[in-house]
């Protein structure tokens, strides 16, 4: 019976130093997590912290999430300060040296990408590697969206050297899925290039500038205040003139006031993920995108 | 013989067979691996071809994307644009840019203009300094006279009319690799209208100990509950809950000090902290008794029919003010968050004329919190928290005869003027050294209905066991022979309060908050109180804690 009892111990003690031989990666969002998942596949554990269809700008700081940030190898953001409503407190309460701005376990998804809506004049020298805030929905462009996976990739591989060769397999059979399926969805939405479409919030702005459609306006009066129906009223004539097709929205926005603009300016609503959903075939970053396509591509014929 | 030759001759045969089998398998791995060879070759010449073919068109995207953006005109830098272009000490925090407005079409796709909420950032090179300013304001009456007393917390409304409940700025940032700091300052005007400053915190944190250490030191709240170590623009409700403001005091319990504080490994969060700090300033449950804003005058009848003379100062640690707390939180589901905790803090009082007199406050608290899944800006959510709170203060003994002149200073032969008295001897009292128990418990609860939109309810109780210093009857004298009896410690009476208000927040940083405020005094009776707060935030701090 002793036996069994120290064999019991000694599991249990092991069990998590075995556990922690996989390298853990906690990513903030959605979009991030899917490109860090085709990249370490299961020689990582990958924890996200917002969920599927939260607000990413709104996430409650929930203790346990200082619980998880604690024990993580590496920590991704998406970087561009979506994530600063919520994340830097958690960060600081994490007692994780390594996860914080500049340390060895951190890195932002939007380091050398190019960001649309990047203020002129002097750049923020705040806590280290971020940029100054720009449009931080970049990851709705897959060639954007490419280069961040590359990046990941170097990160990943640095932190664990001893699985970097299956990293890097990984990442270049998602690289080669992915350019197959970039011509694709190039030959997809050529036909559409040009055509006018209004948000309801700036996400849809890199989508937008990759395939050549023109966003003409913005349903939210300032960025991150709710609609009012006097702006969307607005709205309208604008809309006419520039002949806008699609009025797209957010999954987990209401559509009231995006029918109310389709209705009077003839075009369609159209509600989309902008995170890849938590099951399905957008689950992943290229079904995700290939959602996307393929939504627009038939609201627009 | 012979069976050994044809046993030798058969080995023999099989060895030859098998040496030729082996020999077209490894013509055939030969034959299959140049076949792989040629399909890998093939295949990367494939990849180079699709390559090519991307970054033609790549080109093509990119010369047509060049085209367009030309053709857009560039937006006129803003007249208020404060952000200059040197490339040493700048302030860079541009106003909201006149350009803004969705009719114009030469806003660039996906600009986000400067938002209050944005940190307002002071830095040269890479030092920096974030800076936020928050104002909050009430205006509104109560039936009460005694506004003081009936809102005993230190930043409620505290008159009829106009209250500045804080101005508080806030500074923060990193100090090295190795700390960080932050420091709220706090201006507000007490109930007389004078203007009174508070270094409400001013602390270093440190962001990389080993073994899940974390310290804090300077001035900084206990650890003890929920609400004790919040800030005013921080609150649900316009007033601070009766159990704080009667049990840790009117600003709540904060002195200089320092914290450790750890993170536990179990699967679920856990945070042990431990906090020692000075036991006097604006700990009015220990040494530092009888602080308040605009309180000054010395009341009446002070706590316990005892006046505080018995500052023993600090000999030794248990002089100091102690503060353990163990809080565990779990998510129950994907939407629903639990918070625990237990605080307790243990220190010296000042009460009475000798004697080791000691507090003891114990507090449990429960914070429940669901936000749907697909939430907008955070709403819907509902938010449950209540505590509870216990305190046991050793009140010293006291003889009101402080001149041993029976009480008659001025010799008229009555008991002079303020002087607690028994009416039964009609000599100064003599109080003994007993234990007060005073207990106080708050629930409120929050939902958040409508994007900007809270309402809320809270429930304040008051209750403590009477002592037999208010069981004697004893009375004030007049200087003309008269007693008027006390009656019961009105510093502990029992209270009960409903507080419902509704809170709108147009957008994150500023907020109108409506509150009523139905009181139940002990002895005193009934009150009804109506509030309208505003508050407004520049640069605040816009991440919150759960």
């Amino acid at each position: 019976m002793n036996n069994v009892k120290t064999w019991f111990l000694a599991a249990l003690v092991l069990c998590p130093i075995a556990a922690q031989a996989k390298l853990n990666i906690v990513v903030t969002l959605p979009d991030c997590a899917a490109l860090v998942r085709e990249i370490v596949g299961d020689k990582a554990t990958v924890t996200t912290l917002a969920q599927g269809a939260e607000d990413p700008h709104f996430v409650t700081p929930r203790p346990s999430y200082t619980r998880t940030l604690n024990q993580a190898d590496l920590l991704v953001d998406g970087g561009a300060e979506l994530e600063i409503g919520w994340l830097p407190p958690l960060v600081s309460g994490a007692r994780n040296r390594d996860i914080n701005r500049g340390g060895s376990g951190r890195v932002s998804a939007a380091t050398g990408i190019r960001l649309l809506g990047v203020r002129t004049g002097p750049v923020d020298r705040s806590q280290g590697d971020v940029h100054a805030a720009g449009n931080p929905h970049f990851l709705l462009d897959p060639l954007r969206g490419k280069a961040v996976a590359q990046n990941l990739a170097k990160a990943v591989m640095r932190l664990d050297p001893k699985n970097a060769s299956v990293y890097q397999q990984n990442l270049d059979a998602f690289v080669a899925r992915l350019d197959q399926k970039l011509i694709e969805w190039h030959k997809t939405m050529t036909a559409h290039k040009g055509k006018a479409i209004v948000t309801y919030h700036s996400n849809f702005d890199y989508f937008a500038e990759r395939y050549g459609l023109k966003v003409a306006g913005q349903l939210e009066p300032k960025p991150g205040l709710p609609p009012t129906p006097g702006h969307v009223r607005k709205l309208v004539p604008k809309a006419k003139a520039e002949k806008v097709r699609l009025v797209v929205v957010g999954s987990f926005r209401p559509t009231r006031l995006a029918d109310f603009l389709s209705k009077q300016s003839g075009a369609t609503t159209l509600s989309l993920p902008i995170m890849p959903t938590e099951s399905g075939e957008s689950k992943d970053y290229i079904g995700w995108i290939d959602r996307l396509v393929s939504e627009f591509d038939k609201a627009l014929k | 013989m012979k069976t050994i030759y044809r046993i030798t001759g058969l080995v023999f045969a099989l060895c030859l067979a098998a040496g030729s089998l082996k020999a077209q398998e490894a013509d055939k791995i030969q034959e299959l691996q140049r076949q792989l060879q040629a399909m890998q070759k093939a295949f990367e010449e494939q990849q180079r071809a699709h390559q090519q073919q991307l970054q033609a068109m790549q080109a093509q995207i990119d010369a047509l994307a060049g085209s367009t953006d030309k053709a857009a005109p560039k937006p006129a830098p803003s007249p208020t644009d404060v952000s200059s272009v040197t490339s040493t000490g700048s302030v860079t925090a541009s106003a909201p840019s006149t350009a803004s407005s969705p009719g114009t079409t030469t806003r660039l796709p996906g600009f986000k203009s400067w938002r209050p909420t944005d940190p307002l950032r002071i830095s040269r090179g890479n030092a920096s300094l974030d800076l936020g300013l928050t104002g909050t304001f009430t205006t509104g009456g109560s039936t009460a006279d005694d506004i003081g007393e009936l809102n005993p917390g230190g930043h409620d409304p505290n008159n009829r009319g106009f209250t500045v409940q804080g101005v508080e700025i806030n500074l923060a940032g990193a100090v090295d690799p190795y700390f960080q700091g932050s420091a709220n300052l706090n201006f507000a005007l007490n109930r007389d209208g004078e203007s009174f400053m508070e270094v409400e915190e001013a602390w270093l944190e440190s962001t990389s100990l080993p073994a899940n250490l974390q310290l804090r030191a300077g001035q900084i709240w206990s650890d003890f509950g929920r609400h004790n170590a919040t800030h005013i623009h921080g609150w649900s409700f316009v007033d601070q809950p009766l159990a704080v403001s009667r049990l840790l005091g009117p600003d709540g319990m904060r002195n200089p000090g320092g914290r450790v504080s750890w993170l536990a490994p179990t699967p679920w969060f856990t945070e042990l902290s431990f906090t020692v700090q000075n036991s006097g300033g604006v700990a009015t449950s220990f040494r530092g008794g009888g602080h308040g804003h605009g309180d000054e005058a010395e009341e009446e009848v002070p706590m316990g029919f005892r006046h505080a003379e018995n500052n023993r100062g600090v000999r030794r640690f248990s002089d100091m003010l102690v503060n353990p707390r163990l809080a565990m939180s779990y998510n129950l589901t994907d939407t629903q968050t639990i918070l625990l905790g237990g605080s307790a803090a243990f220190g010296p009082n000042t009460s009475g004329e000798g004697g080791e007199t000691d507090t003891q406050i114990y507090g449990a608290d429960l914070t429940w919190r669901w936000q749907a899944k697909d939430h907008q800006r955070g709403f819907p959510f509902v938010q449950f928290q209540s505590e509870f709170m216990a305190r046991k203060f050793e009140a010293g003994g006291f003889d009101w005869d402080e001149d041993a002149n029976g009480g008659d200073g001025d010799g008229n032969g009555f008991v002079d003027e303020g002087i607690l008295t028994d009416p039964g001897t009609g000599l100064p009292a003599v109080l003994a050294p007993e234990t007060l128990s005073d207990y106080g418990v708050y629930s409120q609860l929050l939902y958040g209905f409508r994007p900007g939109w809270v309402a809320g309810m809270r429930f304040d109780y008051l209750f403590g066991k009477r002592g037999l210093y208010e069981r004697r009857g004893l009375g004030l004298a007049d200087n003309a022979g008269a007693i008027a009896p006390v009656g019961i410690d009105l510093e502990r009476g029992n209270r009960f309060r409903v507080s419902p208000n509704l809170t709108w927040y147009p957008t994150e940083f500023s907020k109108v908050r409506l509150q009523y405020n139905y009181d139940d005094r002990d002895r005193i009776g009934i009150d009804h109180s109506l509030w309208l707060q505003m508050e407004m935030s520049l640069g605040a701090h816009s991440a919150h804690r759960f």
